[in-house]
This record gives structure tokens, C-alpha cells and sequence, in this order.
């Protein structure tokens, strides 16, 4: 492939970025900073460099002493404004991208196959570069090609699009309109804490803590139930965003070929609440179709202790009007706020029991106790059922952060979330990118006397603490791999019966 | 690119002339189709051998249908009203019998709904956004008809229809029963029933949870088949139209099919209406030089406008005269007198200069002078709607043609109000019309409003058959029926009515 050789420079096509500073500088100094970036094999022949020296010889050393602080922080409030440059620093992210994200098995997961084909050849990658440029339709031949676009580019994150009909960097080069088109893409699908700052007590905007985690735990439940029981899809696999988020990507076949209106109506399924304030009422129909009835029955223990107990969201007077507003009885509201008006200190737990009894002692005209029981199920889904942003999931070519990159503000890098043990996953313990280089300083300093060979028998992501994520994430390829395999093999017999005929 | 095309196909005459039937088509491998439904799905073309006269005749018919129902569409008309409206249409275009009538023209009928939406397929799948448009009227036409259906006869169409769907068993049914009733929310006394598809199938029933699902599988209710019925036929349409558009340049046939394919296809912006001598008036008014200031409120704009033109100026252009003369002649106004309105209308012209610059044009417009050919055919026909939108823009400074398309939209806003229209909301929905370049539904927007009162007397004493109302596609038309609108009483009197005896206007 002649374009996989050139550099980085000509790679870019200088339309395709928005050049907010000035760009070919700032390339340049990306590329002369990183003299061994042209080495092809940097990662294949492991840690023989001592980090130590290496840093040494950087003027920012400073910045990297810095991150042992960040590894006792267990909190993700926003950074400091230097450590959050450390995040993005490119000696770091190139560090990074050479030495511990898994670009084997990414690629391997986004073409479906272990040789190249055009499911990864045709995939248009983007880059977030330093300085808000934004670089689209990059494709690569390679795993290793697109590794050494980003040791040498250092963006802070990349993102994946769909496959195209052609190679996206030959979009231009088509002469008829329509027959450069997104042709495959996983479903994808992202949640995002912001969703429920309407309703979460604990944080607000940016910040997370365990306590609304549970939120992105309950979607992640009702999502993945609904994709494997309902839609039949088995190859979903849940990361973490980097800060208050997830993403799912559903890479079975059938659902990567669906074209906008199937991902429509998947998304217009699933979505229920919107996110603003006062939301419209959802107007959910009765009887419950099934696939409210058990996310009701996923998010019922929840909603005791997640929500009731832990987020306490009817505790000030003006969040009590809150939930008043969505009872639909007025004698019911008036005698409740009579009662919580006298004794102002009750929990979101009592107020909660508190409608059942003040209802049962008469105090409801409007409406029979069959439709209370629906009213409160209403509240129920709207304070647990997933807030899911549907645009993601409905167009085929939007473009979602990679798994495993490095988010800028936090560092962290988004590793996948193993469902089986979704409640084990703890947001605020992945490691930052800082920590991760520091654990292979440690382990070189821990394995001090094991021999060269051996040591390069061990690679980078396995001595630190991606080590689970990684392999949880090869286990999960491999799966993939094997059913798609599996499909081929079927086809390729069956067009060989075919040609026996012939 | 242009010359390789042309270089590659043969020149007619030395075209190799095959006949089909010698070659693949020894004996008929074909079955000759029967109809067994009032309904077609349109999968299987046509094999029999038709007249070429019937291949136009019937696709004309069908796009009258489908022009009708396009309009109801820019209209907003409520599916109740459409369908109201719908029923005479097409009773008198593309009528089918069911069954149960035993008609005896019902194997016609048949024959006739099947080539047509053949003829029309070729004739629409050039380009995509014809494409685009025939596949969403030939669904509603589909639709339509669909719903008229009795109960029993739309059930043995659809189970004629090659769909994979299966029903649920008992077994399966009584498994998930309460399951099956939540998510389709089926009441009581709804027919229990369902069958199960890939969720694909059905994407705006998942989207509404409408379904139950099931790894994949989509658990539907009966009720729910029509929509999906019509869903596949529409999919079948857009890929027999794509299949058609592939396979169009390789017909090679430019003789006798071509031309009344594009045709047909040309029609599409507004349907042709071939003039006929029954829209003059002549048998109830005596119409001569001095009665057209009278009558030009009955004129339709594009007419309107040239007769204001002229009296404003004592003169027209070439083109905005032929224009104005055709028209004329159309709603009976004879040579002579017309040679009167004329001469008298260019009052700042001589004698002499009429004679020889103008006279002639109006004789030939005529059929007086002119070839042979011209004299047969009495002349030029009445310009129709279509001809008149789809003719090149008139260059600055002549008036012809329709203003609805050829104004921009503020001077026909100004020239609308001159003329008498003054409603603000027509007004508005008139700019909303032609920016959507749907000019005649403009012109009978315009219509419909300034005689709305004589049209709901029509309706409501059922004076005029509803087909005698539909969308009006050529000028003279629209003069005839405000005439008669206008002077209802003149019709009853004379007692001829819209379909009255023909009686020319020569």
C-alpha cells in the first residue's frame, strides 16, 4: 500500500481538519519530538529502554512526577488545569499509544476477521488533535498502520465511524454523487450522566461519584437485557466513556448491516424519558408492554436503595413539588403536602410509603387505586428507566469515541465494562494514563532481575493495571471472531455445493 | 460521453429485426394471467399482447388516477375526505369490480389495473425523483383500494401474497399469551391471532412497541398485516423501479414506446388534458368579440392576465397572442369574431399593418389557412395546463405562460390581488403552492376559493357529478366550470348540464 508508508503529513489531507492554531507547526513539532515514531516495531520489541532515561530527557519531567498525586486522588472531580494538559501531553500519549493500547484486538474487533478486509480498510477513523484540530475520513490499511498514524500524530482521541462504500480517503475521487456512503457500522449506544442531573442529588454536570454511578448501572441492565432478549443480539460490548458515561457497541452482524430507520425504531423503542427538566409526560400504555414490565423488574431494587436511599430526590421543599406534580389527584397532593408540610424532616422513603397510606385513608377522588399503582410505576420509570441519547443510536454514520483511548479530561482510558460483573466495575479506580505508565516503571523495578528475554516475553499492558480490560476484551473479540468465522465458513459451504452443481 | 452512446446504437433500418416470438419465445412459456384478485401486487409483468392504443389509453387512465390522489395529497385532504373524494375517480378511470359483482368486464378491469401500472413504471423510472413519486402514489393508490376491499376478499389476497410470515401455533400462543396481549395491546374482543417475522419486517410496529419481541423475532398482530403488506409493497415497487431504471437505456426502442413514455412521464407535472370542443360555451351564451370584457372574470389567471395585458397596452406578443387566440377558440368564440376582437383590440394599429402581420396567424390558429395537416386538425388545439408549464420560461418582458410559475411569487401576489383575490390565508397558501412548484393545485386552490359558495351548492343539492369537480388541468376547463358555476341556473334551464349534449362550437 503506497499511502501506508508516507507520513503523517501527507496522510493528512489538509481539508479534512479544522486548523483552529497553525497546523503544520504544531505537526511538525509532534513528529520531531517523537524521533523513534518511524521505528515500526516499537511496540513488538518491549521496555529494553528504561523509562527512567527516557523521561529524563524530556523538559516536563515535572508534569509526569505529578501523576503519583492523581493516583491517590480517587476522586474525578475536573483536574487541575496542569495535570489535565498532563493527560493530553503528547510525549505521554504517544507513550501510550506505543507501548499499551491493544491495537491488535481493536482491529480484529472492528474487522471481524483476522486478515485485513474492507470492514477495517474502509473505516473512517477521526482524530482529536492538540489544539481543537479535528481531522476526518482517515483510513488505514493496518492495525499497525493506524498505530503509527497515532504514535506520530498523538491525538488526544480518535474516534470510529462506519465503513464506507469506498475507502474514505478516496471519497473525493468518486464521480457520481451517492456512491461514497456509510455501508456498516455497529449499533451503538451512549449514555450519558448529564441525562440525570434532573434527577440525581449527589453530582452535578461533569462529576460522578458511586452514588449515580448506579444510574449508568441500571441503563447498562435494562439496554443489555432489552438488545440480547428482545433483538437477539449477543456481541454488545459495554465501555466506559472516561468520565460519567458508557457506550455500548452491538457488533452482530445483523445489527451492523441495519441501515437509519432500523436504528431508528431500535432507539424509539428503548427511549422513553427525555432528559430535560419537566419532561413530557411519557405516556406509557397499559398493560405494560414486556419489555417495561422487566426493566420495572431490573430496576425495582434499585429504586429502594439507589434512588430512595441514596439519592434522597424529594428532600427540599422544591423537590417535594416535584414529585407532587406528577400525582395526578389533587385531594391526594393537597392532603400529602399537608402531611409533609407538618413534619418536613420525612426521607424520600417514607414520602414514598406515605402516598400508599394517604391514598388508602381516602384521600383519593380523581383517579381508582389501580391507576395510583400506574401513576407510581410512571414515577418509578422516570427515575430509573434509561436516558439514552437516541440521535447516537439513529444514523448509521455518527462517529463515537474508541474504546481503550484516553479521555482528555481525566486521563482515564475507557476500558470496557464486563456486564457479568457490572456491579463490580468501579468508574473512579480505572487507571489514568499517567498511573498506567508509572505501573511498567514499577514492574521494571520489581522484576529487576528477571532476564532481558523474559522480560520481553511480557508485553506493556500486562504488567500494569489494563491487564483485565485488555484480556476481557480479546476474550470477547475472539468470541466475535469465532461466530463470524462461523458465518463464512456456512456461506463459503454452501456456495461451494452450489458450484458443484454447475 | 454523449457521442459513445449515440455511436453504439444501431441506426434503426439496419437494426436487425428479431422477431421475439421466433427467438426465446417459441411457444408462449408463459401463463396467461388470471386475475384470481381484485388486488394485484404487481410482481409478474404483463406477456399478453396489447394495442399500442390500449398502452396509452389505459396508462393516461391510470395517471389521471394517480394525479387526482397526488392532489388530494397537496391538499391535505384527511384520508376520510380523500377517500370520498377518490371513489368517482376512480370509478370512472380504473374502475374494479370485485368478485362478488361477477361483472362480466371484471378479467378487463383486471387487465387494465395490471399493464397500466406496467406502462406507468416504465414511464416513471428514469429519473428518481419520479421514482420517488410514483412509488408513494402507487402505494396509496395501493392502500386504498386495500381498505375498500370486503373482509373476506382483502384475506384471500393476502394469503395469495408470497410473505414469511408464520402464524403462531397454539402451543406457542398459549405460552406467551399474556405476554402476546401486553405488547400489542389487543382488547377484548380482538381476534387472538399472530404470526411472527424478523423484527426487520417491522420497524415502524417496534418502534411503537407495538410487538412483541423475542431474539429477534417479532410477534405481530394480525391487525397490524395490512400495514405490513403495504410495507412490502412499496419495497418491491422501489426495487422493480430501480430494476426498470437499469434496464430502460437497453430497451432500444425509440419508435413507438419511447415517445409515448416520455409522454407519459411529462404529464406527471400536471396531468394532460386533451382539449375538447364541449368546453365552449357557445350553447348557452352567444359568445362574440364584445362579450369576452364580460366574460374574462370567468377566465383563469394565465388568461386573465393576457386579456389585461392587451387592454392595457393595445397590443400582445407573438406567443402571448397564439396563446390567448387557442384559448378563445376554445371557449367558442368563432374566426370571425375573433378577427373582430382582435382588429378592435389593436386599435393603435393600422388597417393595413393588421392585415399583414396578424390576421394570418389568427386564421391558421384557426385551421383556415396552413398546411394540410393544420387545416384537417381545425387548427392548433387549446393549450393545457401542462403544455403551458413545462414550455421554456417566456424571456423578460412577454407574458405567456402560466404566472403561477413564471411571476415571481410577490408579483403574483400583486397581480392576484388586481384581479380580485384578496383572502390572506389563500393568499398564503397560493406562495406555499408555488414554492413548492405545484402550480395548477395553486390555480385550483384559487378556484375552489372564489367559488366556494356555487360549489357547495353543487355539492349539496347534488347537482354535479363529484367527477365533474376534480382538479383542473387545462384553461378552458376552468372557464367552462366557473360559467357554469356562475350561471347555474342557465345550465338547468337550458337544461344541459356538464355532460350535456356535444354540440361543437365550430
Amino acid at each position: 500500500m503506497p499511502h501506508a508508508v508516507s507520513s503523517p503529513s501527507e496522510n493528512m489531507d489538509p481539508e479534512d481538519s479544522v486548523m483552529s492554531n497553525a497546523p503544520a507547526q504544531a505537526l511538525d513539532a509532534a513528529d520531531n519530538s517523537q524521533p523513534d515514531s518511524s521505528m515500526p516495531d516499537a511496540v513488538a520489541k518491549p521496555a529494553t529502554a528504561n523509562l527512567e532515561e527516557m523521561f529524563d530527557d524530556d523538559d516536563d519531567e515535572d508534569e509526569f512526577s505529578s501523576s503519583a498525586a492523581i493516583r491517590s486522588d480517587q476522586s474525578s472531580q475536573p483536574e487541575p488545569a496542569s495535570q489535565k494538559a498532563a493527560y493530553s501531553d503528547s510525549n505521554i500519549l504517544s507513550q501510550f499509544y506505543q507501548r499499551l493500547l491493544p491495537f491488535r484486538p481493536l482491529f480484529q474487533w472492528l474487522n471481524h476477521s483476522a486478515t485485513p478486509q474492507p470492514d477495517f480498510q474502509h473505516r473512517e477513523f477521526a482524530f482529536t488533535l492538540s489544539g481543537d484540530r479535528y481531522v476526518r475520513y482517515q483510513s488505514f490499511a493496518t492495525a499497525d498502520l493506524l498505530r503509527k498514524a497515532c504514535v506520530s500524530l498523538v491525538p488526544e482521541r480518535f474516534e470510529i465511524g462506519p465503513q464506507y462504500s469506498i475507502n474514505p480517503r478516496d471519497r473525493k475521487t468518486v464521480l457520481k454523487a451517492g456512491s461514497f456512503r456509510p455501508i456498516m457500522k455497529e449499533l451503538v449506544f451512549d449514555i450519558d450522566m448529564t441525562d440525570y442531573d434532573p434527577i440525581r442529588t449527589c453530582c452535578s454536570g461533569a462529576a460522578i461519584c458511586h452514588k449515580c454511578w448506579q444510574f449508568i448501572n441500571m441503563a447498562i441492565k435494562v439496554v443489555d437485557a432489552a438488545l440480547r432478549d428482545d433483538f437477539g443480539f449477543q456481541h454488545i460490548l459495554w465501555v466506559y466513556s472516561g468520565r460519567r458515561g458508557a457506550h455500548a457497541w452491538v457488533s452482530d452482524k445483523r445489527a451492523r448491516e441495519m441501515d437509519d430507520a432500523k436504528r431508528r425504531s431500535i432507539a424509539g423503542y428503548l427511549v422513553v424519558v427525555t432528559g430535560n427538566e419537566h419532561g413530557k409526560r411519557m405516556g406509557i400504555r397499559r398493560p405494560l408492554h414486556p419489555h417495561f414490565e422487566r426493566s420495572l423488574k431490573l430496576l425495582n431494587p434499585h429504586f429502594q436503595t439507589d434512588v430512595l436511599e441514596d439519592q434522597d430526590p424529594w428532600q427540599t421543599a422544591e423537590q417535594t413539588q416535584k414529585l407532587l406534580d406528577l400525582l395526578p389527584d389533587p385531594t391526594l397532593v393537597a392532603a400529602l403536602q399537608k402531611k409533609w408540610d407538618s413534619a418536613p424532616n420525612r426521607t424520600s422513603t417514607q414520602k414514598w410509603a406515605d402516598i400508599d397510606s394517604v391514598a388508602e385513608a381516602g384521600n383519593l377522588k380523581s383517579i381508582n387505586p389501580r391507576q395510583l399503582v400506574d401513576v407510581k410505576q410512571d414515577i418509578r420509570i422516570e427515575y430509573t428507566y434509561p436516558r439514552l441519547d437516541a440521535e447516537v443510536s439513529k444514523k448509521q454514520n455518527h462517529l463515537l469515541k474508541s474504546p481503550f483511548v484516553v479521555h482528555p479530561g481525566t486521563g482515564r482510558v475507557c476500558v470496557p465494562i464486563d456486564v457479568r460483573k457490572l456491579e463490580d466495575f468501579d468508574p473512579l479506580s480505572v487507571p489514568t494514563v499517567t498511573q498506567l505508565l508509572q505501573q511498567i516503571d514499577d514492574w521494571h523495578t520489581k522484576n529487576r532481575d528477571m532476564s532481558e528475554e523474559e522480560k520481553a516475553k511480557v508485553a506493556d499492558w500486562q504488567k500494569t493495571a489494563m491487564k483485565p480490560y485488555v484480556e476481557y476484551f480479546r476474550g470477547y473479540v475472539a468470541n466475535l471472531l469465532k461466530e463470524e468465522g462461523k458465518g463464512k465458513r456456512s456461506r463459503d459451504a454452501d456456495g461451494g455445493a452450489e458450484s458443484m452443481e454447475f | 460521453m454523449l457521442a459513445a452512446s449515440t455511436a453504439s446504437r444501431i441506426d434503426p433500418k439496419k437494426r436487425a429485426v428479431l422477431d421475439p416470438r421466433k427467438q426465446q419465445f417459441v411457444k408462449s412459456q408463459w401463463v396467461d394471467q388470471t386475475y384470481p384478485n381484485r388486488m394485484n401486487f404487481y410482481t409478474i409483468p404483463p406477456t399478453e399482447d396489447i394495442a399500442l392504443e390500449d398502452f396509452e389509453e389505459w396508462g393516461i387512465a391510470r395517471l389521471k388516477v394517480l394525479a387526482e390522489l397526488e392532489a388530494c395529497q397537496f391538499r391535505n385532504r384527511s384520508p376520510a375526505e380523500t377517500e370520498e373524494y377518490m371513489r368517482p375517480v376512480l370509478e370512472k378511470w380504473l374502475r374494479l369490480d370485485s368478485n362478488k359483482s361477477r361483472s362480466p368486464d371484471m378479467h378487463l378491469q383486471r387487465k387494465k389495473d395490471h399493464y397500466s401500472h406496467w406502462t406507468l413504471r416504465l414511464a416513471f423510472a428514469s429519473t428518481a425523483d419520479l421514482r420517488q413519486r410514483f412509488m408513494r402514489l402507487e402505494t396509496q393508490l395501493f392502500k386504498l383500494r386495500l381498505q375498500a376491499d370486503s373482509a373476506d376478499e382483502r384475506r384471500d389476497f393476502i394469503k395469495s401474497l408470497p410473505m414469511s410470515w408464520e402464524m403462531l401455533d397454539a402451543d406457542e400462543k398459549a405460552t406467551w399469551l399474556s405476554e402476546l396481549r401486553a405488547a400489542t395491546s389487543v382488547r377484548k374482543d380482538d381476534e387472538e391471532n399472530w404470526f411472527k417475522v424478523d423484527w426487520e419486517k417491522v420497524p415502524d410496529l417496534v418502534e411503537r412497541r407495538q410487538v412483541l419481541l423475542k431474539k429477534g423475532k417479532a410477534y405481530v398482530h394480525v391487525r397490524e398485516q395490512t400495514t405490513m403488506v403495504l410495507n412490502e409493497f412499496t419495497r418491491s415497487l422501489e426495487s422493480g423501479l430501480e430494476l426498470a431504471a437499469r434496464f430502460l437505456p437497453r430497451m432500444d426502442e425509440d419508435n413507438r414506446l419511447a415517445p409515448i413514455l416520455h409522454h407519459l412521464s411529462q404529464s406527471f407535472v400536471a396531468p394532460d388534458a386533451s382539449y375538447n370542443e364541449n368546453n365552449g360555451v357557445s350553447d348557452m351564451t352567444n359568445i362574440h368579440a364584445g362579450s369576452i370584457d364580460g366574460l374574462s372574470s370567468h377566465f383563469p389567471l394565465c388568461m386573465q392576465n393576457l386579456h389585461r395585458e392587451l387592454r392595457k397596452n393595445s397590443h400582445l406578443k407573438h406567443q402571448s397572442r397564439l396563446q390567448y387566440t387557442l384559448f378563445l377558440k376554445g371557449i367558442g368564440l368563432n374566426m370571425q369574431e375573433c378577427i373582430i376582437f382582435w382588429r378592435k383590440a389593436f386599435k393603435l394599429i393600422t388597417d393595413e399593418k393588421f392585415k399583414s402581420e396578424y390576421l394570418y396567424n389568427v386564421r391558421h390558429a384557426y385551421g383556415d389557412v396552413g398546411g394540410d395537416a393544420n387545416k384537417r386538425g381545425r387548427g392548433y388545439s387549446p393549450f393545457s395546463c401542462q403544455k403551458l408549464l413545462t414550455e421554456p420560461l417566456p424571456s423578460a418582458g412577454l407574458n405567456h405562460g402560466c404566472p403561477y410559475r413564471t411571476y415571481s411569487p410577490d408579483n403574483l401576489i400583486a397581480l392576484l390581488q388586481n384581479v380580485g383575490v384578496g383572502d390572506r390565508e389563500l393568499l398564503r397558501a397560493v406562495r406555499e403552492d408555488v414554492g413548492r412548484m405545484r402550480y395548477h393545485i395553486a390555480c385550483n386552490r384559487v378556484f375552489e376559493s372564489t367559488h366556494k359558495n356555487e360549489i357547495k351548492k353543487v355539492k349539496d343539492e347534488n347537482l354535479w357529478n363529484a367527477s365533474e369537480l376534480d382538479t383542473i388541468l387545462h384553461p378552458n376547463e376552468y372557464f367552462k366550470r366557473s360559467f357554469l358555476l356562475k350561471n347555474l341556473s342557465l345550465a338547468r334551464s337550458g337544461d344541459i348540464g356538464v355532460d350535456g349534449p356535444s354540440q361543437g362550437s365550430n
